[in-house]
């Protein structure tokens, strides 16, 4: 019997159960995927907002500002990739100025520290590359980059090293309320808990309705990105927003945690929670919408393009974060489109809070450690670096070039609490295939890396979710059609 | 710090023919430093023949005309460093490398010869719409995988792209039992060489698509299926010529680029026409004593002018070396070669007359396919001499011979070539 | 008169081919070339370049070739027989895996050293 289970391990849920784990409780988490961060998770703008943007007043401007101020103590506790970049949102023309400062505004009552308008010379002096139509910004030096699947899988890791059991490859089919606890068929698992969080993401009404009654629908918006080499990674030196319009923030362009450049995303609806295709339109749009803000954007120097999917709700605007009004025990955290990412640490403790509003007993753990990623290699100080090799010499052998990632960078992942179990696994957690090349040269030698240490056939191992297999079988084995 | 006089970045052919060609020019430490676990490079993976017609005059497969080379590398005393990669090279030609039995550690060369080849397009570079399943990959890892681990990657495959590689495995996934179903190409004309469309897409009655792309990729965790469309002269999707094909596996075979990060870090300066570094005659980059010569300066398509151009580099190294004539770039007279109409890029870029000895070899690529055309060298709008040619094509390189005699002709320090159609 | 591309080097020459007279061949740049339009349009053949399985050496496959051309018609049935090859390493490059591959006169034979 479980004291507590989340449903999903993307940011949302891995920081709960983070948070959770803290406590004297017996966590499940359960993910539908063969790894956490499959979602949007790992398919998003990657900014941690100042927190301008929300409605006053709302759970998003609240846990926004709140988790924005959290997130840099986090990121450098569980040693993910994060940068204070600041952001500029920039206006054309005067009804553009005129939603700066009610940004300005919102952002002041929401509780965002040094927000400034600035001049159209201001911009340009912090920005030089910017189109010079605009006519001023607003300026958040707090709003930062990060790196969100690296966020989710260090606090999942960290969840799991203090005891939380994460079920993967279980989605969630059935919830029997038992009287008193709560039965969950997931995949090949039952699981029984006393507390449920929903945290499903964009199946977040989903796993409601199997408990409770409907009050919310999620309908998937996409968004679609372009990466950059890292060659463009320096072309602007903070997130650059446009001015907000009815379906979202607008097309952004920003340097990443990694060294390239993300430009997107569009908002679009998608033809279903999982429709994460780009199309040619949507790749268009972008296209043309960014090159307003800077025409310097080189295209040409894309490495990857790629869509997210954002959970949003039909009826309310807001993060539905509250125990369910009917079914007893449950509480949602639903409908966490934008801000969610850089509010999940504040959410964690939200959920916590209410989970302890509704009976549940938190007595702190009097010993908590915290997974903390080793460093990459190639980050590492020369003294760290020679330490290492003499502890590993196959940080020696560099296996993802683009990136510069080592062998022994890899088998360190393949060590850690949430060994990865896909290609794309592995670089989410160690870069390695995220260069130009996108795995072009090191692809098969981690193919062949995990292989070998998970003692698993060659045939078997997947590019990133079940069933996404690479090789249908061995050569020399006869001739299927002539 | 070891010292060596040369130091070679590669052992593919032309790391290979580099180090062997600096020996026999005197050379006396030399080292080639190599990522992979065995000598050869690239050609390790090309199975398939048509390697050494020029230079062994004999038809061998790639591993054969590696073979050759390794033996003859072995005669000399250079040293070979496997498991090996290089990851930093000043302009002082100190170069940084790291392994797992000796960790990290730098070496200061004489001379360096940058041999480390090329990297393959992939999908994110050209934006194919549609999702990201598994079993789409670039035609150089499919053929990693078939020729050297001994695995297939797919039953049911779609080809993009005419170049050599993707019609070289349209003919090696059938041979193994899968079903190529097409070879799409956006351009109007083959990439590859004709003796390619025949003996890989002809005798397996595997169609060829020209002026066509595919715009969307259907799957959801493995490739399902892929919808191609003709495309105008403009190479924009025509509405309405859509064909679905029911593929599990799409293979990139859609352009290599010339690997030069480490000579990007360097400061070497780059030629964004080749991707690779500007040279002199003699392969010489813009860092004296720093040579430059195979695909990574720029792509090839057959590996004998490989080897020719890494001989050139390794003597040059191995020269510079003994004389150590440095200081001297920048007060030597140079022409500049400059591409006139429908020349793509010209290597070298930059010629030092009194270093010819009686001929440079100028090589180029054409932008458009001609028939039959006639290459103009002029300079200072005074035409120096013409080559009559037959047919060319961008996917074919070219080279063209020009007598010192010309170059004293030369007005303003500049040479232009020019390709002209020709009516017949 | 039939058109073919000659295959026999880089050129890919347009070899024109009179099959109604004694198969003259014009269009080729070399010898080769009119002996291959004749042979093309009579009795193809194709050199089959490929792998064998390989065990107790660094990779799992060993490339070979045939060290001359055979049937066009019999290189599905090549394969075939080539499925059924495993040798050990050491090998060398020319080492002849089989002799008198299907009868061809062709032989296959290794090229690489493994």
């Amino acid at each position: 019997m479980y004291d507590v289970t989340v449903i999903g391990c993307g940011v949302i849920g891995a920081g709960i159960a983070y948070e959770l784990s803290h406590y004297a409780l017996s966590v499940a988490v359960v993910e539908k995927e063969n790894d956490v961060a499959c979602g949007t998770t790992k398919a998003n703008s990657a900014i941690v907002h100042a927190g301008y943007d929300p409605e006053p007043g709302t759970k998003m401007a609240r846990l926004n500002v709140e988790g924005s101020n959290m997130m840099e103590g986090l990121c450098k506790k569980l040693n993910v990739f994060y940068k204070r970049a600041g952001s500029l949102v920039i206006a054309f023309d005067n009804s553009d100025m005129d939603i700066l400062k009610e940004l300005l505004e919102r952002g002041k009552q929401n509780g965002v520290k040094n927000l400034s308008i600035l001049t159209k010379e201001q911009t340009l002096e912090i920005e030089p590359g910017l189109s010079h139509e605009i006519v001023g910004s607003l300026y958040a030096p707090t709003a930062a980059i990060i790196d969100p699947w690296g966020l989710c899988i260090a606090m999942a890791q960290s969840a799991v090293l203090n005891g939380a059991n994460l079920f993967l490859n279980s989605p969630v089919e059935k919830i029997t309320d038992e009287g008193g606890f709560y039965r969950i068929k997931a995949g090949n698992n039952v699981i029984e808990t006393k507390y449920i969080v929903n945290a499903a993401g964009t199946f977040a009404d989903k796993i409601n309705n199997m408990v409770a009654k409907p009050f919310f629908r999620i309908l998937p918006v996409k968004g679609e990105y372009y990466i950059l080499d890292k060659s463009e990674g320096s072309l602007v030196s903070h997130t650059i927003f446009q001015t907000p319009g009815k379906f979202g923030k607008g097309v952004l362009i920003s340097p990443t945690v990694h060294g390239n450049l993300i430009v997107g995303p569009t908002a679009d609806a998608a033809e279903g929670p999982e429709d994460t295709s780009v199309t040619a339109q949507g790749l268009e749009n972008v296209m043309k919408t960014a090159l307003r803000s800077d025409t310097h954007v080189n295209f040409r120097e894309s490495i990857r393009n790629f869509a997210g999917v954002r959970a949003t709700a039909d009826t309310r605007s807001d993060f539905i974060i509250g125990a369910s009004p009917d079914a007893p025990r449950f509480v949602n955290a639903a409908a966490i489109k934008s801000p969610g990412l850089s509010s999940s640490p504040a959410i964690a403790k939200e959920v916590r809070s209410i989970l302890e509003s509704i009976g549940l007993v938190c007595e702190e753990k009097d010993f908590f450690t915290d997974y903390r990623r080793e460093t990459l290699f190639k980050l590492m100080t020369a003294e760290e670096k020679e330490k290492a090799l003499k502890r590993n010499p196959l940080y020696g052998r560099v296996i993802c070039r683009c990136e510069t990632i080592t062998e022994g960078d890899i088998r360190s992942v393949l060590n850690g609490p949430i060994p990865p179990v896909s290609i794309d696994g592995v670089k989410r957690r160690c870069n390695a295939g995220m260069g130009r090349c996108q795995g072009g040269f090191c692809g098969p030698r981690v193919h062949e890396i995990l292989s070998r240490e998970r003692k698993v056939p060659m045939e078997e191992i997947v590019q990133d979710r079940a069933d996404s297999y690479l090789l249908t079988g061995e050569t020399k084995m006869g001739r299927m059609e002539k | 710090m070891k010292n060596y006089d040369v130091v070679v970045i590669g052992a593919g052919p032309a790391g290979l023919a580099a180090a062997c060609e600096a020996y026999q020019n005197g050379a006396q430490k030399i080292l080639v430093v190599e990522r992979d676990k065995e000598p050869g490079g690239i050609l390790n993976q090309c199975i398939h023949n048509g390697f050494g017609l020029h230079y062994f005059k004999e038809e061998l497969t790639g591993p054969e005309y590696a073979g050759r080379f390794e033996d003859m590398l072995k005669k000399t005393d250079a040293e070979l460093m496997l498991d090996t990669m290089v990851l930093q090279i000043s302009n002082d030609r100190q170069v940084t490398m790291m392994n797992p039995r000796q960790g990290c550690f730098t070496v200061q060369a004489g001379a360096v010869v940058l041999a480390m080849g090329c990297r393959e397009r992939t999908r994110g570079a050209i934006g194919i719409p549609g999702t990201r399943p598994s079993g789409i990959l670039t035609a150089g890892a499919a053929q990693r995988y078939i020729n050297v681990e001994g695995y297939m990657v797919g039953k049911r495959v779609l080809i993009l792209g005419s170049g050599d590689i993707g019609l070289i495995m349209a003919r090696r996934l059938t041979l193994e039992g899968a079903k190529v179903l097409a070879c799409v190409e956006l351009m109007p004309y083959c990439n590859g060489l004709n003796r390619n469309i025949v003996q890989c897409l002809n005798d397996y009655n595997i169609p060829l698509y020209l002026s066509h792309t595919i715009t969307e990729i259907k799957g959801k965790r493995r490739v399902e299926g892929a919808t191609v469309s003709e495309v105008d002269e403009n190479r924009k999707p025509i509405p309405g010529t859509e064909k679905y094909f029911d593929c599990d596996t799409i293979l990139l075979s859609v352009g290599l680029i010339p690997e030069n990060e480490l000579s990007r870090n360097a400061g070497i300066k780059i030629d964004p026409r080749t991707k690779g570094p500007v040279v002199y005659e003699n392969m010489e980059t813009s860092i004296p004593g720093v040579f430059a010569s195979g695909n990574v300066l720029h792509v090839h398509d057959l590996v004998d002018f490989v080897t020719a151009e890494s001989q050139h580099a390794g003597a040059a190294a191995a020269e510079y070396c003994k004389q150590k004539t440095e200081g001297k770039a920048g007060s030597e007279p140079c022409i500049k070669m400059v591409c006139g109409s429908d020349i793509g890029y010209t290597v070298p870029q930059y010629i030092r007359p009194e270093r010819i000895d009686k001929s440079v070899d100028v090589f180029f690529r054409v932008r458009r396919n001609f028939s039959t055309s006639s290459l103009d060298v002029t300079s200072g709008g005074q035409k120096l001499i013409s080559y009559p040619r037959g047919h060319m094509a961008p996917g074919e390189m070219e080279h063209i011979t020009l007598p010192k005699q010309l170059l004293s002709k030369a007005a303003g320090g500049a040479i232009t070539i020019s390709a002209k159609e020709v009516q017949k | 008169m039939k058109h073919l591309i000659c295959i026999v080097c880089p050129n890919g020459c347009h070899l024109d081919i009179d099959d109604e007279n004694g198969f003259k061949v014009t269009g080729n740049r070399c010898q080769r070339g009119a002996e291959y339009g004749k042979t093309e349009l009579t009795n193809p053949t194709r050199v089959l370049t490929s792998t064998v399985k390989i065990s107790s050496a660094s990779h799992r496959r060993c490339p070979v070739k045939t060290d001359g051309p055979i049937p066009k018609g019999k290189l599905f049935e090549a394969m075939d027989v080539l499925d059924n090859v495993e040798l050990k390493s050491p090998v060398k490059r020319g080492d002849v895996v089989i002799n008198n591959i299907l009868g061809t006169g062709a032989n296959l034979i290794v090229t690489k050293d493994m």
